[in-house]
């Protein structure tokens, strides 16, 4: 039998790996490094010219770190005209191992196809490595610039040197530098000499116009793609080590049981079974959670073997969470104000005693689970007090405090190795599973890789949470939205509200009315929440984008006016946040969709166009979902057609990318997919009670973007949330039904 | 435990050691390091793990190795009949830049392949019968019915 070894992240240039190590040494000497400094590394002879760069306050760690440079960049140009270049943030299908690079390669005018892309090493000299938030881009997009710009710089100087002419008279292009002659040197031919000149000065860099872009904006097609379709070993789950064992591990079905006892010793006597053994956890479920780990020569024996495994269980602290009492508390609750008052501005009260019209409504959505096809799994082997682990984790660097945490080992004990991510949607932001094979690991005299079933994947997740909301909206006589109040029902876990569950005192219509108010119930639960796609945003987009439709239909006004009158003059709300709504890009991009989509145009019966714009991770997104609805509930979503202002487009492709798949997970999580738990149990086990869409459901998506001056945001999330209103607005203007609880199912609609 | 004879992209092997009853999925995985096929659900569900046997595409985590004797398995690994070649679908797979984690493509590109094997010139709605068994997470659907139409003007020998 053939045995393949592991391969996760590959480091085809061992120079760099080379210099990085003794960088490493020079700097654990701890020298000082000025801020927005950049800092050229002792390149090795005949390596050509290599640059590390640090940029911004981003590139400095807090704490104890703080000393220590962060590099948020790398960049080497060999003697043989290769370019390569680092891409240091977790790629979990979000394009930016291509995308990253791409902004380094525009400024240093480097041909795309000289330039190879490498995964960074985890460790904290690479700045904050973590896929989250869409922030991967805004939060490099200063410092890949600068990286680009500065190796360009001195290639241009040492091209200067050679042909003793002055290095303002020089341009670049294509990997080359050409002089006014038309004469042209090649960068790898310059590396040698590049590498002699100081490195610049940040402020002396002159970045590109935006108009002078020839990568950037452009479809550049992702660089692991031949990799990915010839079925590579990438993904954490392929790791594959000599003399490796597979684990399971099994949790308490009720969130926060504990085991107590188990059948090991019948389940040690199992086919192909080498090991069980409990673990008492330290009650956190984003670490170690008790449970019984199983080790086994195969999955599928580890699997067989859970199947046979009984444990009984201590449930005194465990969840005892029921969606049917939720549902009921929350309806109860919904009828009066929250305690805790977020926000009371102007006259709410007044608004609505002087209302020409007023509208209350009640809506309600899901749980849900993020679901990632790849199910959550990790490997570590645990050797001479070292523990090393390839892992498939959004936040690597998190990942290594949570396992010294958990294990009682230094940090510098644990060597990370970041594979690729088969899906994260905020899932692998936690590192659980990562914990748990560094727990397993320590008791196991062989590398070990854990793999969850899918089953434990869906009933052992942290969801989105599910949320109520008790509207009531009120329209003055000249037909213009006057008055809003909202009480919100959400979840706390341990005491602490659920990430994503509660509406911040600004979110969107707060600052664009006078009257305004919204108060919060938290009840308690144990099933554990967490960042979701979106958070926040992927539901209360639908909530808020409903309601004023259903307004704006009751004041008798077309919608996309009535959205446009609440936007009111372009302003920004926060000047110079980028994560604060800006009216102006919003009314651009909701006039952008509508005009796309022929908002207006006559349908036939039973076809309605719906409208919905949000404001998310900096982004601006509007969108219009035309659908069809038949007799039986039969829903048909024809086209979405998206508008949205996320600054400059790095990757065309990947956007799109992004865009579309943002589209059809808005639909599939709005149409059908639904976790719910009793007794503290998730009820909801694998893809057959938790049906995500298919190809045959999915929408025509037509992007349109506004590459607007402003910095650029990603586009992982933005595009989610406005397409669950836009549907349920188009459900409503082909059939005059509101929808008011999600998924659709549970209003009858199939898809 | 019985030795199951099989063809594994075109390389004989004689499987010792395994249950006949283990899926094919983790015979491919564990035991021959075959790791582009992937596990998903392992309920015939996601399709994460399709692989052909004897040209049809089947579920390889619900599939008993035992099911494999005698026959000619093709995975991921060996779709493209040169080591470093790409068939029509994966080079069109490429160039639509179909995958975003890329964890489904496998399975996808083996139930592509099949389709276009037995019908050379799909329609959407031939596309969404054959591809309904493969479930795309991350949303790439648009792309995937793209990448299957210029696959299959490619195979014709027609221009993209
Ligand atoms: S793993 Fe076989 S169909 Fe999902
Ligand atoms: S590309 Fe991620 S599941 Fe399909």
């Amino acid at each position: 039998m053939s045995q393949t070894v592991a391969k996760t992240v590959s480091y085809s240039d061992p120079i760099i790996d080379q210099i990085l190590q003794q960088a490493d040494a020079q700097w654990a000497a701890s020298m000082k490094v000025n801020r927005r400094s950049f800092l050229k590394l002792a390149g090795i002879a005949g390596s050509g010219l290599t640059l590390a760069f640090s940029f911004g306050p981003a590139a400095f760690a807090d704490g104890e770190d703080a000393q220590m440079p962060q590099f948020n960049a790398y960049v080497r140009v060999s003697p043989e005209g290769k370019i390569y270049i680092y891409a240091t943030n977790p790629e979990i299908g979000q394009g930016v191992k291509t995308s990253m690079p791409m902004i380094v390669a525009e400024e240093l005018d480097a041909a795309w196809e000289d330039v190879v892309v490498e995964q960074s090493p985890i460790g904290s000299q690479y700045g904050r490595q973590f896929a989250g938030g869409s922030l991967s881009i805004p939060m490099n997009w200063d410092a890949l610039r600068h990286a680009g710009a500065a190796a360009r710089a001195m290639l241009v100087a040492a091209a200067a040197k050679q042909w003793n002419v002055p290095a303002d008279s020089l341009r670049t292009e294509n990997s080359k530098v050409f002089n006014q002659l038309g004469d042209s040197l090649s960068y790898g031919d310059l590396a040698e000499v590049a590498a002699r000149q100081p490195a610049p000065a940040a402020d002396s860099l002159r970045l590109k116009d935006r108009s002078e872009y020839r990568l950037l904006g452009k479809r550049i097609t992702g660089v692991d793609n031949e990799e990915i379709v010839t079925g590579q070993p990438l993904f954490g789950i392929d790791t594959r080590l000599p003399g490796m064992v597979y684990a399971t591990y099994t949790k308490c079905p009720a969130f926060g049981g504990k085991a107590v006892s188990a059948n090991l010793d019948e389940v040690k006597r199992l086919p192909g079974v080498k090991d069980a053994f409990i673990l008492e956890g330290n009650g956190n479920l984003t670490e170690l959670a008790s449970g019984v780990a199983i080790i086994a020569n195969s999955t599928w024996a580890a699997f067989q073997a859970q199947k046979k495994l009984k444990v009984e269980w201590d449930k005194s602290e465990a969840s005892t969470d029921s969606w049917t009492e939720i549902v009921k508390t929350a309806a109860e609750l919904a009828k009066k104000d929250g305690d805790e008052v977020v926000e009371n501005k102007g006259d709410v009260d007044g608004a609505f005693q002087n209302a020409a019209k007023t509208v209350e409504s009640y809506y309600s959505y899901q749980f849900a689970s993020h679901a990632p096809l790849e199910p959550q799994n990790c490997t570590a082997h645990y050797k001479n007090g070292m523990l090393e682990v390839w892992a498939p984790s959004q936040t690597p660097q998190g990942a290594i405090g949570s396992v010294a945490k958990v294990t009682g080992l230094s940090a510098d004990k644990i060597k990370l190795n970041q594979t690729r991510i088969g899906g994260g949607f905020g899932r692998r932001l936690l590192n659980d599973y990562v914990c748990e094979v560094a727990a397993i690991a320590q008791k196991v005299d062989a590398p070990v890789k854990l793999q969850w079933t899918r089953e434990m994947d869906m009933q052992h997740d942290f969801y989105r949470p599910a949320g109520f909301h008790s509207l009531k909206g009120a329209v003055d006589q000249s037909g213009k939205l006057s008055g809003w109040q909202n009480h919100l029902i959400t979840f706390t876990n341990n005491g602490r509200p659920v990430s994503g569950g509660s509406l911040s005192k600004d979110e969107f219509p707060a600052l664009n009315l006078e009257n305004y108010k919204l108060t919060q119930t938290n009840l308690p639960l144990g099933t554990p929440c967490y960042a979701w796609r979106a958070p926040g945003a992927n539901a209360f987009a639908w909530v808020m984008q409903s309601f004023i439709h259903e307004l704006a239909t009751a004041a008798g006004r077309d919608h996309r006016e009535f959205l446009l009158e609440v936007m009111g003059e372009p302003r920004w709300f926060a000047e110079g946040n980028p994560r604060s709504l800006n009216t102006g890009r919003a009314i651009d991009v909701i006039k952008l969709a509508t005009e796309k989509a022929g908002w207006g145009k006559q349908l036939p019966a039973g076809r309605g166009m719906g409208l919905a714009f949000h404001f998310s991770h900096a982004g601006h997104v509007a969108e219009v979902a035309e659908v069809s609805v038949d007799a039986n509930k039969k829903l048909t979503v024809h086209k979405v057609t998206v508008a949205t202002d996320v600054g400059p487009v790095v990757n065309l492709s990947g956007a799109e990318n992004q865009a579309e798949g943002g589209i059809v997970d808005g639909l599939s999580t709005m149409m059908a997919l639904e976790i719910t738990m009793e007794n503290g149990e998730v009820q909801q086990s694998n893809y057959h009670n938790y049906r995500p869409l298919r190809i045959k459901n999915a929408p025509v998506v037509e992007t349109h973007f506004i590459q607007s001056e402003y910095s650029p945001t990603g586009m992982g999330e933005p595009v989610l949330p406005p397409l669950a209103p836009a549907v349920c607005n188009a459900i409503y203007a082909a059939t005059g039904h509101r929808v008011k609880t999600l998924p659709l199912s549970k209003e009858g609609f199939t898809i | 435990m019985s030795t199951i004879n099989t063809t594994i992209n075109g390389k004989s092997e004689a499987i010792q050691d395994v249950d006949p009853s283990t899926p094919l999925l983790w015979v491919l995985r564990d035991h021959l390091g075959l790791v582009g096929t992937k596990y998903g659900c392992g309920i015939a569900q996601c399709g994460a793990c399709t692989v052909h046997i004897d040209g049809s595409p089947v579920r390889s985590c619900s599939t008993p190795v035992s099911a494999a004797q005698g026959k000619s398995v093709t995975t991921i690994e060996g779709l493209a009949v040169n080591v470093g070649a790409l068939t029509a679908v994966q080079q069109a797979w490429v160039e639509h830049d179909v995958p975003q984690c890329g964890y489904c493509q496998a399975g996808q590109i083996m139930s592509a392949t099949a389709l276009l094997k037995a019908n050379p010139n799909p329609s959407d709605a031939d596309i969404d019968a054959a591809m309904s068994g493969n479930f795309c997470r991350c949303g790439t659907y648009p792309r995937i019915r793209a990448a299957i139409h210029s696959a299959a003007k490619a195979q014709r020998g027609e221009k993209a």
